[in-house]
């Protein structure tokens, strides 16, 4: 099953993607900022990775910039968490090698759709 | 057994299961009992700490694996004379509840002297003995089968510290 | 999929209760004049994280309203508003609202609507006011510009032309999955143009090279179209074009189409068909790092939150006890008298494993000081404007750790003080001026560690204590006779008398009931001391003592007769043999002697406490523990010293009760049990043994 890296500081949000994801099938690791995150990722390729924005140590657009340029992550799926009204976030997150983004608030259904069409 | 259930319903004992036994131990030539159930641990006498400007019926505070318990003196709170502690003196460390709390004391008394079964005994509900004679905390009187007479004690209405009865007895200082 | 949200709940929770904190203080802090981009960014994440957080589980009603201060505060970080007080006091209050709602939320308890309306209305109010002149001309919003685009004709279908740019497939998207999703939408014709392939020798296969034309033969909305290509509409030429009834496809060739370079700009006039990007309706400051976030100062009593390193060293010192225990146990299978050296030195280790690991435990329980204080400026703020007067606010040190459980009972005690000197201490602005002292009046809040205890100070610039007034003011309420001798600093303490208040009138700042008797008692039973100073017209300072733990004290074991007793380290001053010169008699009652220039009562142990064992009578034979309590001192005469230790404290209230002189107990090495001395009550008792050593006693 394809596994996914859900990177996010807020343990709340954290959990509901891990449970969503993981009762869909999914395989997911866990990190709470984007220098765990990018440690995991180095170790272990992952299918898709869902990042907030906002985080302490890394944020989730310079842990998408340090992604892309890893071979392995080239092609990946690099999704953000962002919230409707960050307009410009979606575009700094788009310079940086995001492939998209998941809007705030979101329910689990909304969560699947996407991931299950990124992932196919 | 229906009997004495009611029977128990009946005294205030705050048995936690029916079908009680009772330890049984004799202060001053006189068999007490208390609900076994409320029994904790049964420990030779020990000199323990003194509390300073206590009522004399409190002995004083011993180590009950860590944890401090006070102990009073069983003849002193019956309000008989007081005698020296023996080898055969013991401490009897029951539960006793106190509105919400559940506190641990130890009581000294004479000698252990047996377990019995509330089978073998027949329980009458209203103890009644001369002015002289603390009875507030005696539940009620029962006649073992060899019609020896025991006292049961409620634990809950011993005259301890933090008692509603007999508090600003313990407290007060001389 | 249905997923039980209530399981996220607890967590959103907690987290949002710290959110408010940092939103709080953050908002506390703010100094209209000049603000922190970071500060108001960090408040700003917080409001958002809520907002977020809200939505998502299932809390509407928190959302929306965290949504309008959000706004505010997204405005305010931009620099498009200004940040005006009254801006920040709606904020704080709202913050406060948001509290409620989310604490109904949790308990499952009811908010006060009408209260949350007020404060949003509140908020609208401040949002609605004309923002700050660096306002852009129109803050527009998408939902308008759709509606301007409406055609007469009906929409049978669109037709889309989308041209990847060559990075697009390097952003993680795939033109194929695009594809894929009209087909959802319904019947899709799709053409591919091949047209953009380079030639061999110039063909990159990470590049995407191909384009399409995409009819779609479905009525749908152009929003579900314009979706499928939210990702990538910076990363590929795009033009949406609505299929008309008289199928006659628009005739706008997009210049998008053609020129690959300069993306949708140009076409943008070609309206209807291109999707325009939202015009970035704010400025955003660059991606913050966000501040660790602090524990929050509310969660529940029963849990504590402790810092991995502290557990890591915890578990390697449980294993270096467990190494030590097992060498232990080989040494005793076949001990030889030879192995003695060995057996001494395990023991020494095993005693110092056993400290080490005490003490890590204790540092389990430690917490900032900040967990109290930072409730202070929110305090001062409020009170200080409802009794119009200027004060300042100072915290030091509010980072000195101190222990859980005396953070939890300090709280009330500190509120308690800190009302009082804003209350009666600072003067109002006019009368502090008229005595030549600055308007704006100093309230300082000082916590440090001093050997062993945890110090905490509340000092004011205020008007100070008049030790006369309170002198009159307890005989005249019969708590004193006129002819009792006080010194000024007896006279200071008598405010900590029951039922003695000070406030000419009761005001509804300093409460009424409890009193300053209360909060001396609330701080002996941490086995703390309170003493105050003074000076009338420059000051008052209030200096808390407390043990930095309440689990453990060092103390010093003494002797009555045959009974032994802890006295707290932190109580004695020093310990002396009296000569018989040093020794008089006071009006032939009590007993004092004279240290130095001072005069000090002896308290004999062995009275106070009723010892009837043989005990030493002579003074000059015992010896004389110098204490000090609540400013007082005496010489506690007892047999003798038998050494110090730290020991553990047990209550004694948890079977008996409380103990007068007595704060508790502990169980010697030898398993016995001694009693630990509280000084204050000893005082107190030797006090009811002797007329002249008579304190005010709030009994």
């Amino acid at each position: 099953m394809a596994s996914i890296l859900a990177v996010d500081d807020s343990a709340s949000m954290r959990q509901m993607v891990s449970f969503t994801l993981k009762g869909a099938g999914y395989d997911v690791i866990e990190a709470a900022d984007g220098v765990e995150a990018l440690n995991i990722a180095r170790d272990k390729s992952v299918n898709l990775v869902i990042t907030d924005v906002n985080m302490p140590n890394m944020d989730g657009i310079s842990l998408i910039r340090e992604l892309r340029n890893l071979p392995s992550y080239k092609f990946t799926p690099l999704l953000m968490l962002t919230t409707e009204s960050s307009a410009e976030k979606k575009q700094q997150g788009k310079a940086a090698g995001a492939t998209g983004w998941i809007v705030k608030p979101f329910n689990p259904d909304q969560l699947l759709g996407t991931v299950k069409k990124v992932l196919g | 057994m229906t009997a004495t259930a009611e029977q128990l319903d009946i005294a205030p004992l705050s048995t936690e299961e029916a079908g009680s036994q009772y330890l049984t131990f004799t202060v001053a030539g006189e068999t007490y009992g208390v609900d076994i159930l409320r029994v904790q641990e049964i420990r030779g006498w020990e000199p323990v700490t003194r509390i300073p400007n206590a009522h004399d019926c409190v002995r004083g505070v011993l180590n009950l694996r860590g944890a401090i318990v006070p102990v009073y003196d069983l003849r002193l709170m019956l309000e008989l004379d007081w005698v020296d502690y023996s080898a055969e003196t013991v401490v009897v460390i029951i539960k006793v509840r106190q509105r919400d709390s559940e506190k641990h004391v130890g009581v000294i008394v004479d000698a252990v002297s047996d377990v019995i079964n509330e089978n073998d005994i027949e329980i009458s509900s209203s103890p009644s003995f001369g002015e002289h004679i603390k009875t507030e905390f005696i539940a009620s009187l029962a006649t073992a089968r060899a019609g020896a007479m025991v006292m049961l004690l409620d634990a809950d209405r011993l005259p301890i510290a933090g008692a509603n009865s007999s508090d600003e007895d313990h407290q007060a200082d001389e | 999929m249905s997923i039980d949200m209530a399981q996220f709940h607890q967590v959103f929770f907690e987290e949002s209760f710290e959110g408010l904190d940092i939103m709080e203080s953050g908002l506390l802090d703010m100094d209209p004049g000049a603000v922190d981009s970071e500060q108001i960014n960090a408040i700003f994440r917080a409001a958002h994280s809520i907002k977020g957080g809200a939505g998502t589980f299932g809390f509407a009603d928190i959302s929306g309203f965290t949504h309008t201060m959000e706004t505010l505060l997204d405005e305010m970080r931009d620099g498009r508003r200004e940040i005006t007080t009254d801006a920040v006091d709606v904020l704080l209050k709202s913050v406060d609202v948001l509290r409620d709602m989310l604490t109904a939320a949790q308990d499952g308890g009811e908010v006060d609507q009408a209260n949350v309306d007020t404060q949003s209305a509140e908020l609208k109010r401040v949002l609605d006011s004309r923002p700050g002149q660096e306002a852009p001309a129109a803050v527009s919003d998408g939902e308008s510009e759709t509606v301007s685009e409406a055609t007469s004709a009906p929409v049978i279908g669109w037709h889309v032309v989308f041209r990847p740019h060559a990075h697009l497939m390097r952003t993680g998207n795939d033109p194929l999955r695009l594809l894929k999703e009209f087909r959802d939408l319904g019947d899709t014709s799709v053409s591919c143009d091949i047209g953009g392939i380079p030639e061999f020798h110039e063909y990159e296969p990470e590049d995407a090279c191909l384009s399409w034309d995409i009819h779609l033969h479905e009525a749908v909305d152009k929003y579900q179209v314009q979706e499928i290509f939210d990702w990538v509409e910076d990363d590929c030429d795009l033009a949406i074009m609505e299929i008309h009834d008289e199928s006659a496809p628009a005739e706008a060739t997009p210049a998008a189409s053609e020129a690959p370079s300069p993306a949708p700009a140009p076409a943008a006039e070609s309206k209807p068909d291109l999707k325009l990007a939202d015009p970035p309706p704010e400025r955003r400051a660059g991606v913050d790092r966000r501040k660790p976030s602090k524990p929050a100062a509310n969660t529940s009593a029963g849990s504590i939150r402790v810092d991995v390193p502290k557990i890591d060293s915890l578990i390697n010192m449980v294993g270096e006890l467990v190494i030590t225990q097992s060498m232990l146990s080989m040494l005793g299978e076949d001990f030889d008298m030879q192995d003695v050296p060995k057996l001494l030195e395990g023991l020494a280790q095993l005693e110092r494993h056993t400290r080490e690991l005490q003490e890590s435990v204790m540092q389990v329980r430690m917490m900032p000081i900040s967990f109290t204080f930072s409730r202070f400026p929110r305090l001062v703020r409020d009170l200080s404007s409802k009794l119009n007067k200027k004060i300042e606010l100072k915290m030091i040190g509010e980072s000195t750790e101190v222990d859980k459980t005396v953070i939890e009972k300090i709280g009330d005690p500190l509120v308690h003080l800190v009302r009082n000197s804003l209350d009666h201490g600072i003067e109002l602005p006019e009368v502090r001026a008229a005595a030549g002292k600055p308007e704006t009046g100093t309230v300082v809040l000082n916590a440090y560690h001093k050997g062993g205890n945890i110090v905490i100070e509340i000092k004011d610039d205020g008007k100070g204590l008049d030790g006369d007034f309170l002198f009159n003011k307890a005989v005249s309420k019969g708590l004193l006779k006129e002819d009792d001798v006080l010194t000024q600093q007896q006279k200071y303490e008598l405010i900590f008398m029951a039922g003695f208040s000070t406030a000419e009138q009761i005001s509804d700042v300093s409460g009424r009931g409890v009193g300053m008797d209360v909060v001396r008692k609330n701080i002996n039973e941490l086995g703390g001391s309170i003493e105050i100073e003074s000076e009338l017209g420059v000051g008052t300072s209030i200096v808390i003592r407390l043990p930095l733990t309440l689990a453990i004290l060092d103390g010093q074991v003494v002797r009555v007769g045959d009974e032994t007793y802890i006295v707290p380290l932190v109580s004695i001053i020093e310990s002396i043999q009296v000569r018989p010169e040093m020794i008089n008699l006071v009006g032939g009652k009590g007993e004092a002697f004279k240290l130095r220039d001072e005069y000090l009562p002896i308290v004999r142990m062995h009275e106070v406490f009723d010892v009837s064992a043989e005990h030493v009578e002579e003074l000059t034979e015992g010896l004389l523990v110098i204490v000090e309590a609540e400013g007082r001192k005496c010489g506690l005469f007892v047999d003798d010293l038998l050494g110090q230790h730290q020991v553990v404290i047990k209550s004694l209230e948890e079977n008996y009760g409380n103990v007068e002189g007595v704060s508790g107990a502990t169980i010697l090495g030898d398993g016995s049990v001694a009693l630990i001395l509280d000084i204050t009550g000893v005082i107190r008792l030797s006090g009811a043994r002797q007329d002249d050593f008579r304190l005010p006693r709030s009994a």
